[in-house]
């Protein structure tokens, strides 16, 4: 498997608060890792510093290097937008625009360029099916995108996501507003999306890591305190601190 | 992975075009300037008023050689003979809108106490449109109302001729109701609840919550409204000058013809010859509306500042 | 006195009080109304007004408020909507910000007579506009200007935040974003608000005594050249508005009818401002589902 995205001493601050304290962390091509760890353990913030979306929160600064396809995107001269196209990204609330659910899926593409009507209304189908929303939305493309249910809407916003076909899928806990049924589908989703993606999900739900990824990395108090296997970190991880973690979590 | 700073290649879109054209750029670009421009404007328009009403408003003094202070505080305006007191408009300014605001404030505060604490949701249904149905009638109307049922009802009633402080104040009063009862009734709405039930728990009446408690509190939003409601009446025109008679001197009674600052400059200004002492005067008398719109605006400020502590 | 008392009292008087000013604005529009309605027939809304003569008519203020009214909002709309997403989408939080939002502040409470001094002074003298639809349009643009400031700034801030992320994750443009996704959703609050503000518009009348002027010359419709002076649509002839009118008729109308002219335009203003009102509440409903729904 080929390394797709790494970071080396990465570090991010608030203001003066250091919340990502020099992560070092490599992710493969077709892959889903996991990020775990207590809340406010930066975990999020380090999410967000992938597709350079903490930009936008006034008062934080990043240094260290990203590393995307052999180059540094954390660099002063990198093009966020067009940075930020090829990373897809899907957060705990789902916000689908308010728009049709087909205007979701064709508004990344229309703007990309794609004016064929055929071409778009392929990339709509296929998205949606690789969201696994097709067949429960294909006879109300043209309805409000808000009429659907918060998992239905989570999924479209993950069809939006994949509908400019980004190689990297950011995803920050996209189930935890969701019900079971919901989540479970996610999840099913994910895993399909595997085959194509590199994928990295911030969750705080332990069973959802141990299920979906292949490796985990755990964090706590900014800083990277174990990354493995998935296997490994959940069956016998080496630092007693992740152990700790993750067993008062299973209770 | 090492670096290296040929085009990644999965990185695609936007990546053949030169850096300078790509569209998103371009984009971004038209965004800035035109949003940029737009508040250049404003600036650009502030900017311009004061320096236009000032310069026109000081050449009376610098130029005419009027004495500031006999502006300012002489009681005499006759043109004809060189004597250009403005005190009398000044005073007339002031008083009818002090007034003014001595009549709305206690009904705004009891029509927002009604929309409030009595029963909000009678307020909101019929209080609340009436207010803002008076706020959206157009000032003519009101000096025309004025000038035909409160003038009239007025001779009736009092000594004189019905015109006067006392109609231009209760018009005024009627126009500026809706602007403090709209911003005592968001002061009173954003009382926390846990502060009147604290009140209610200890076995306070409703009126003593209220006179006890929500007034206190909410005072300086309050008072932010009947200085707002003051500026306005400041700076109202027509609808005083048709119902104030418009007589150049400070008035010995309430039902007695008089001036404000607004009701000599709309009578006058299209009467004078610009440039000529008696414009420039009037244009000083716009530099006063213009600089207690400052003064206004300052006190609001400071009135705001308390109610955030 | 008993607490009870007082307060049976004070619940007395400020139900009192909040029944006189319920009872003050029915009592206006009630007058204006009856005394207007009567005088309001087709002859009045579209006649010449006369100065001596009694049974002029309103035609050409009506028109002229209208136009007034079409050609400020053409010029304000676009101003305004650019300088509100400023505040709401570009300005940082800082002095210019802080400084900005004083000039806004400031602008909205100039007196309209003031603005009205100044529009005489720049518009009609120096720049040679002269007594003009269009010397008026510009006042009236100062006015509304700082208003459609606050309401697009008001309305882009209620956009739920999400969606402006969700839009820089996709790797839009800011400028993408705001006009095709916050644009869209902030637009009925927007709309609303402009209405609301075109309501205040028509009833201006101080400002624009020193700026549209206190005539109107013979208006021929058939003509549409904009050049000509007696072209409706002429932007640079004097138009005295349906307000301007008012205050005229009632402060030197010499017409034997001038009470009653009076009263009819304060009936079709007031009218005017209610229909402004009641179609504010519901293109703010309606636009609101049409915009966040169904395309």
């Amino acid at each position: 498997m080929t390394d797709i995205l790494r970071t080396e001493e990465l570090k991010i601050y608030y203001g003066q608060n250091e919340a990502v304290k020099g992560v070092d962390l490599t992710f493969t091509e077709n892959s889903v890792t996991a990020l775990i760890g207590p809340s406010g353990c930066g975990k999020s913030t380090f999410l967000r510093a992938l597709n350079r979306m903490n930009d936008e929160i006034p008062g934080s600064r990043m240094t260290g290097n990203i590393w995307i396809d052999g180059k540094n995107i954390n660099a002063p001269d990198t093009d966020v937008t067009v940075l930020r196209q090829n990373i897809g990204m899907v957060w705990q609330r789902p916000n689908p625009f308010y728009k049709s659910i087909y205007a979701n899926i064709a508004f990344g593409p229309k703007y990309h360029g794609v004016r064929n009507k055929a071409e778009l209304d392929n990339i709509v189908e296929d998205s949606l099916r690789k969201a696994a929303l097709w067949d429960e939305v294909k006879d109300r493309l043209h309805t409000s995108a808000l009429s659907l249910s918060g998992g239905q809407q989570q999924r479209l916003c993950i069809a939006r996501a994949l509908s400019v076909q980004p190689k990297i899928l950011l995803l920050d806990e996209p189930a935890s507003a969701l019900d079971p049924v919901s989540t479970a589908k996610i999840e099913e989703t994910i895993l399909q999306l595997k085959e194509q993606l590199c994928i990295v999900i911030v969750t705080h739900n332990m069973q959802q890591a141990a299920r979906i990824s292949g490796h985990t990395a755990y964090f706590y108090m900014g800083r990277l305190v174990e990354y493995d296997k998935t296997e490994k970190i959940f069956t016998n991880p080496s630092d007693p601190m992740t152990q700790e973690y993750i067993s008062g979590r299973f209770g | 992975m090492k670096a290296n700073h040929e085009t990644p290649p999965f990185m695609k879109a936007n990546q053949e075009t030169p850096l300078l054209f790509r569209k998103h750029r371009a984009e971004e670009w038209i965004g800035r300037i035109y949003t940029t421009f737009c508040v250049a404007l404003l600036i650009v328009i502030i900017v311009s008023i004061v320096y236009f009403v000032a310069s026109k408003g000081v050449s009376t003094f610098a130029v005419n050689g009027v004495s500031l202070s006999g502006f300012l505080f002489g009681q005499n305006w006759q043109p004809d003979s060189d004597k250009f007191g403005a005190l009398p408009f000044i005073f007339g300014s002031f008083v009818t809108s002090l007034l003014a605001a001595v009549i709305a404030s206690p009904l705004s505060v009891c029509a927002a106490l009604f929309m409030t604490e009595i029963t909000p949701n009678w307020g909101k249904k019929v209080l609340q449109p009436v207010v803002e149905l008076l706020a959206g009638i157009p000032s003519v109307v009101y000096g025309f109302i004025g000038l035909s049922v409160l003038v009239p009802f007025l001779r009736s009633v009092f000594p004189g001729q019905g015109i006067g402080v006392a109609a231009g104040s209760i018009v005024l009063s009627i126009m500026i109701l809706p602007t403090i009862t709209s911003i005592a009734t968001d002061a009173l709405a954003s009382l926390p609840r846990n502060l009147k039930e604290a009140s209610y728990g200890l076995g306070a009446t409703r009126w003593q919550t209220i006179s006890g408690v929500v007034i206190p509190t909410v005072l300086p939003s309050i008072l932010t409204g009947v200085v707002l409601g003051m500026a306005r009446a400041f700076g109202e025109a027509l609808a005083v000058q048709m119902v104030i008679g418009n007589a150049p001197h400070i008035p010995s009674s309430l039902f007695e013809s008089a001036s404000t600052l607004t009701s000599v400059i709309t009578l006058n200004m299209s009467n004078t010859v610009m440039g000529s002492v008696q414009n420039n005067a009037l244009w000083s008398m716009a530099l006063i509306l213009l600089l207690m719109t400052f003064v206004f605006v300052l006190v609001v400020r400071l009135l705001e500042r308390r109610t955030k502590i | 006195m008993s607490a009870k008392l007082k307060d049976r009292i004070a619940t007395f008087v400020i139900i009192a009080f909040s029944a006189l000013i319920i009872a003050l604005l029915v009592g206006m529009l009630g007058y204006i109304l009856v005394k207007g309605i009567s005088h309001i027939d087709w002859h009045f809304l579209t006649a010449e007004p006369e100065t001596i003569k009694a049974g002029g008519g309103i035609g050409p203020e009506l028109f002229n408020s209208v136009y007034l009214l079409i050609l400020t909002l053409i010029i304000t709309i676009p101003l305004g909507i650019g300088a509100g997403i400023y505040m709401a989408e570009y300005a940082k939080e800082g002095r210019i910000t802080v400084s900005i939002r004083l000039v806004v502040e400031v602008l909205s409470s100039f007196p309209s007579i003031v603005v009205g001094l100044f529009g005489l002074l720049v518009l009609v003298n120096t720049f040679n506009f002269g007594f003009s639809v269009l010397s008026g349009a510009l006042v009236l643009t100062i006015f509304n200007m700082p208003l459609m400031v606050r309401v697009t700034e008001q309305a882009f801030r209620n956009v739920p935040r999400e969606q402006k992320e969700a839009g820089l994750a996709m790797g839009l443009s800011r400028w993408k974003i705001i006009t095709s996704i916050l644009l869209p959703v902030a637009l009925p609050a927007i709309i609303t608000g402009t209405i609301l503000a075109a309501g205040r518009i028509f009833g201006e009348a101080a400002a624009l005594l020193f700026t549209a002027g206190l005539t109107t010359p013979k208006l021929d419709f058939t003509d549409w050249n904009p050049t000509s002076l007696h072209s409706p649509i002429n932007p640079l002839r004097p138009a005295e508005t349906l307000s301007v009118h008012i205050w005229k008729v009632n402060s030197e109308g010499l017409s034997p009818d001038a009470a009653e002219i009076a009263a009819g335009s304060s009936a079709v203003l007031v009218l005017m401002v209610l229909i402004f009102n009641l179609l504010a509440r519901w293109a703010g409903r309606l636009l609101y589902r049409k915009f966040t729904s169904i395309k």
